[in-house]
């Protein structure tokens, strides 16, 4: 037989059914009890700064690939949506549409198309759009809705600046940490999301329930979100250990601010973190250093978004110095 | 815990069909075409000519050196041609066509000779034999096995591994022969090892093939010397060098052999023909092959005659099916594809898979994510999208350094890749490539 149908290609001839559509879309079901907290908080809210978000991301991904690059459309791959996702997820519910879409054209056009697109970017397009955004606009990005006046059950726990940014107020203002915990809202209220902060980072459970999928679904290894973790816990423990009055205990630490949904979901981008896992401890551990350093002596009172953005310029780098052991290297003779 | 390599490896569908079907024997086909390049090194020599008669097991091309190897007649009768044949290369190879003689008795005698278990030959008779019997491996790198087997003076050999993973989806060849000729592998160790003069050697298993490690512990009970390692179903299990690092922890440095740790590995199948070699006088004319693939009728082993056109085993698996895609020769991870089903049997042929078209066609390309999965995956702990990265760039010599030419080609990182980039291919240009760029600097 000689046919023309047969296909000639070379080995292997078999593929795994993994496709890089189907691990943005992973993340994106990751991000579901995130974001039905975020609902239960925040109402309508959030569901409009979402749907912007997701919108304007994807309009403007389409427009300059298709008029500016004129290159292929590629909206369809997931990861225009999921940058959307995630830049709503990092600003506070109530912000104005229109710096939502500044926000995503920042993302898209700057931070991922001028680049190349997928894959050549080399800072995280949400965290970019979302420091842009913080940097130009700080009123507006530090100010945090309170509770959606007919949920009135929550108007209590949620206060109108978030976790860190009581603390750091009140530890500027010589209050010691004792005086300022009665202000804070409790460990369990943070873990369910009841607090204040951007629209993703309310509930630490329902980022963590996300974050074991994205880990038994393999779209992302332990060691960048366990080391950020164990890292900005160590840190801020050693801190809290010496002089508790003036610094924050570890718990509030990991649980309040972006800690886990940077951990989790923004650090762990597939594209803009190291390829081999030494490469991801050494990528999270600068991570939760500098998160630490931000929090605790600079100016803003959260600073994963920072943290990454720095050691996203890195990761060339770390990929450089941390490559696999290659076999056969480097070994010793052992003939019994 | 089962014993595997520490780094990397898949875990495709193994597909394995035909584990249970017992080794059928094709039926002697009217012609065979015989290729004399059907081992690595130099092709052999052929010393008949038209219209000669020859014998089964006649010589009937001459090693042509030291890497090389005899070819003989697989059956008795009439060269009809000596002929441009395409082989499973796609390229027109020297072939001898020998036409069956039908009325030769020889051709259609049993071979299956009963367990003989005694040795009486003396180690250099043994090497000789190997090398006069045209015996190369089996598994399907077709290396000649004389020159494995021939150990440099102060070269210390300790352990022979016998390679009877077969970690490549839907192939069934070895499993088969295991369960079917487990004492006469049994008894081809003993040779080899008595050759060698190595008193130990290790039977590597994937524990997928639970009947093929009960069997040989049972039949190795009281063998001090022979043991079975059970190793984890892991890709590429199989591969030498992942073999031995499972088996020993020993590690192949880079660029080396297994002879730099004291080790030499065959294949099951290798062994059963230096059996048959030593034993029965029967030179390698014949070898299983898994005919294979989802939408066959009846997917089978065989035992087949080397020469016999692919043609003939798909006509008895129940014919080539419709909408059929892709023919390859071998797995489906290290397997080529070929065009052509006229194509013959050679020693390397373990299997034939059959790949319909929902399966056929590759994904897609689409740019890389730089997900890192092609790097936790690759066993040689390279880094593949680096390389076709610097290939596609012409970046040989920084390819070079970052270690290309230690790639084994198994393939694990296309088939684990997102976006679908074809890894290997590029690698594969690259390797040859930078060889070609180190030879000339010689």
């Amino acid at each position: 037989m000689d046919s023309p149908q047969i296909v000639i290609s070379a080995s292997p001839h078999v593929h795994s059914d993994r496709t890089s559509k189907r691990i943005m879309y992973d993340v994106v079901i990751a991000l579901i009890p995130a974001f039905l907290v975020s609902l239960y908080v925040f109402g309508y809210n959030a569901l409009i700064a979402t749907s912007v978000a997701i919108f304007s991301c994807l309009l403007f991904e389409y427009l300059i690939q298709k008029y500016l690059m004129k290159t292929e459309v590629t909206i369809t791959d997931g990861s225009a949506l999921l940058t959307g996702i995630l830049l709503a997820f990092n600003i506070p519910a109530g912000l104005p549409i229109w710096m939502i879409i500044v926000g995503s054209l920042v993302a898209i056009g700057i931070a991922k198309l001028s680049f190349g697109g997928l894959g050549f970017n080399v800072f995280n397009p949400a965290l970019v759009g979302r420091v842009f955004l913080l940097v130009c606009f700080p009123v507006q990005m530090t100010l945090w809705p309170t509770a959606v006046e007919n949920n009135t059950s929550l108007a209590d726990a949620v206060s109108g600046a978030t976790t860190l940014g009581i603390i750091k107020d009140g530890l500027q203002f010589g209050e010691t940490m004792t005086e300022i915990s009665a202000k804070i809202p409790s460990s369990v209220n943070m873990l369910l999301g009841i607090t204040g902060g951007s629209i993703g980072e309310m509930s630490a459970l329902a980022l963590i329930l996300g974050g074991l999928y994205l880990i038994i679904r393999k779209v992302i290894s332990w060691h960048i979100p366990v080391m950020i973790l164990v890292t900005i816990g160590l840190m801020t423990g050693i801190f809290w250990f010496i002089d508790p009055e003036h610094y924050a205990n570890p718990i509030i630490h990991l649980l309040s601010g972006g800690a886990i949904l940077g951990a989790f979901y923004m650090a762990t981008d597939l594209v803009t973190s190291p390829m081999t896992k030494k490469g991801m401890v050494i990528f999270a551990i600068g991570i939760g250093a500098i998160t630490v350093v931000i929090r605790l002596f600079g100016a803003y009172p959260e600073g994963i978004s920072f943290a990454i953005l720095i050691m996203n310029a890195f990761v060339p780098l770390i990929n450089n110095y941390f490559k696999p052991r290659r076999f056969g290297s480097k070994i010793k003779a052992k003939i019994t | 815990m089962l014993k595997t390599f520490p780094k990397g490896g898949i875990h495709p569908p193994e597909n394995k069909l035909t584990s249970s079907k017992k080794i059928k024997r094709l039926p002697v086909p009217k012609v065979v075409y015989v290729p004399i390049a059907q081992h690595i090194g130099i092709p052999a020599e052929i010393i008949v000519d038209r219209k000669d008669k020859v014998e089964i097991g006649q010589v009937i091309a001459k090693s042509g050196g030291f890497v090389s190897s005899n070819i003989h007649s697989p059956v008795a009768g009439t060269v009809t041609k000596l002929d441009m044949v395409i082989d499973s290369s796609g390229y027109k190879k020297q072939c001898i066509v020998i036409r069956t003689d039908v009325k030769n008795e020889s051709n259609f005698q049993d071979i299956e000779y009963p367990l003989k278990k005694e040795i009486s030959l003396e180690p250099i008779e043994i090497l000789k034999r190997i090398s006069d019997f045209g015996i190369v491996g089996l598994g399907g790198a077709t290396f000649p096995s004389h020159v494995k087997l021939n150990v440099k003076e102060g070269i210390k050999i300790d352990c022979l591994i016998i390679n009877g993973v077969e970690c490549e989806p839907y192939l069934t060849a070895d499993h088969r022969l295991m369960l079917e000729k487990a004492e006469e592998i049994i008894v081809g160790i003993k040779i080899l090892m008595s050759a060698l003069h190595v008193n130990k050697a290790v039977i590597g298993i994937e524990n997928n093939k639970r009947d093929a490690v009960e069997l040989f512990k049972h039949l190795t009970a009281n063998e001090k010397e022979i043991q079975v390692a059970a190793l984890q179903v892991k890709y590429p299990q199989g591969g030498e060098k992942q073999l031995i690092r499972a088996i020993l922890k020993r590690e192949v440095p880079k660029n080396g052999l297994p002879l730099d740790v004291g080790v030499i590995v065959h294949n099951v199948g290798t062994i059963f023909a230096i059996y048959q070699a030593i034993q029965h006088n029967q030179p390698l004319i014949e070898r299983v092959v898994t005919v294979t693939g989802k939408k066959l009728g009846d997917p089978s082993n065989f035992w087949v005659k080397i020469g016999t056109p692919i043609n003939d085993l798909i006509e008895e698996v129940g014919g080539m099916p419709e909408g059929t895609r892709k023919i390859v020769n071998g797995g489906p991870m290290m397997g080529k594809a070929i065009k052509n089903t006229d194509v013959p049997v050679t020693k390397g042929t373990s299997g034939i898979l059959i790949i319909n078209e929902d399966e056929a066609s590759r994904g897609e390309a689409k740019n890389c994510i730089r997900c890192g999965e092609c790097v936790d995956v690759c066993p040689m702990g390279l880094e593949p999208h680096l390389l076709m990265n610097l290939t596609e760039k012409g970046m040989y010599e920084k390819a070079g350094q970052e270690d290309i030419m230690t790639c084994i080609e198994c393939g694990s990182c296309s088939y684990v890749c997102p976006s679908h980039r074809p890894l290997l291919d590029y690698i594969r240009f690259g390797k040859n490539i930078t060889k070609k760029l180190a030879s000339s600097k010689n």
